[in-house]
């Protein structure tokens, strides 16, 4: 009987790869939705740069990355150096350096090296976002699922921009737009309701971010440099105010 | 002289952008020690999250007050623990009314 208890407890943490598949398709849906919305608006300006259609989808599909992907497109239209575009691919999406390095910690340590590679592939803001924020370490299937349904939509949403780009109304587009910031409030909220320094941090992230968009000289930076200078600032102070205790994500207090 | 085709753009991009994800996941093995460190990484996600909704959310949509009412509603459906997307969905019919109720008044 006691053998049987211990059995079924040790179960639960190797819970069916089904299940993941089934979460990350779940959770990856509104970002699919999301991603669709940006990618059509996307492509609308890939069509300047004269991708077609089926480069679009091939180029959205690998590459996954909303502010770089415009920056790419801006360069290709007014025919920039190789140099131009490889600085323009390091600076809006440095972020990614700082998710893959939080990622690593969520990873299970016998992980093989395949599966951090194709799970380092997944980020994105949002495929991040969902991923680290599981209790426990993150199963790839559920980072697989997700990044693989908002990757199709992504690539998707920026062919169908750059067939019909201007044919939908801009009230839907606009509506559609917000579905991704919607999706972020869903993710950062409930940890700052749980955690005290999160909300701390969120709240000085609004503050900060708000600011620092009017204000006269970092508003005429780009929106990624400013994600990247803001991000290391506040996570940097709020780490060094209020670091986190030696414990594993479990909840508990 | 040097044949820019939109194909070599983008195959660097993809391999840069690409390069970026994949170098610190494969230099960092095991867990990191440094509390700073692991403090600074769990505070990452939630920043950058935070920092690229506002005021992106408000600057996105036709008329800045309907980011605003969704900005706010969304915060509070959030807060009352409903998931993705039912927040995302919230926001987005928000959005949409006020944008095409607004210009009617």
């Amino acid at each position: 009987m006691e053998a049987v208890n211990v059995k079924d407890r040790s179960r639960t943490d190797t819970s069916s790869p089904l299940r993941h598949i089934g979460e990350g398709l779940r959770d990856g849906t509104p970002i699919a939705l999301g991603y669709f919305a940006v990618a059509f608006s996307l492509g609308i300006i890939a069509k300047k740069a004269g991708l077609t259609a089926p480069l679009g989808f091939f180029s959205s599909f690998f590459t996954r990355a909303s502010a770089g992907e415009y920056g790419v497109y801006t360069l290709v239209a007014i025919h920039a150096t190789y140099v131009e575009l490889i600085a323009m691919c390091l600076v809006t999406n440095l972020r990614y350096m700082l998710m893959s390095a939080a990622l690593s910690q969520k990873l299970a340590p016998a992980t093989s090296w395949f599966h951090r590679l194709l799970m380092a592939c997944c980020i994105t803001d949002e495929i991040f976002g969902i991923s680290v924020s599981r209790t426990g370490y993150t199963p790839p299937a559920y980072t697989y699922s997700a990044a693989l349904i908002s990757s199709l939509f992504w690539a998707s949403g920026c062919a169908i921009g750059i067939v019909a780009g201007g044919m939908l109304p801009t009230s839907i587009v606009s509506a559609l737009s917000v579905a991704l910031y919607g999706m972020f409030l869903a993710i950062i909220v409930p940890p700052a309701r749980r955690d005290r320094n999160v909300l701390y941090a969120l709240i000085a992230s609004f503050f900060l971010s708000g600011i620092c968009a009017v204000a006269p000289i970092v508003s005429q930076w780009s929106r990624g440099t400013r994600t990247i200078l803001l991000t290391i600032l506040i996570s940097s102070v709020v780490a060094w105010l209020r670091p986190v205790k030696k414990r594993e994500s479990n909840g508990t207090e | 002289m040097e044949q820019n085709s939109p194909i070599l753009y983008i195959l660097l991009a993809i391999l840069v952008t690409n390069l970026i994800r994949v170098l610190p996941m494969m230099l960092i093995k095991g867990p990191i020690r440094n509390t700073f460190l692991r403090s600074f990484l769990y505070y990452v996600p939630y920043v950058t999250l935070a920092v690229m909704t506002f005021p992106a959310i408000i600057e996105t949509t036709l008329t800045p007050l309907a980011g605003v009412i969704a900005l706010v509603v969304g915060l509070i459906a959030a807060w009352y623990g409903l998931g993705l997307f039912p927040v995302a969905l919230i926001c987005c019919i928000i959005v949409y009314l006020i944008d095409t109720l607004l210009p009617m008044l």
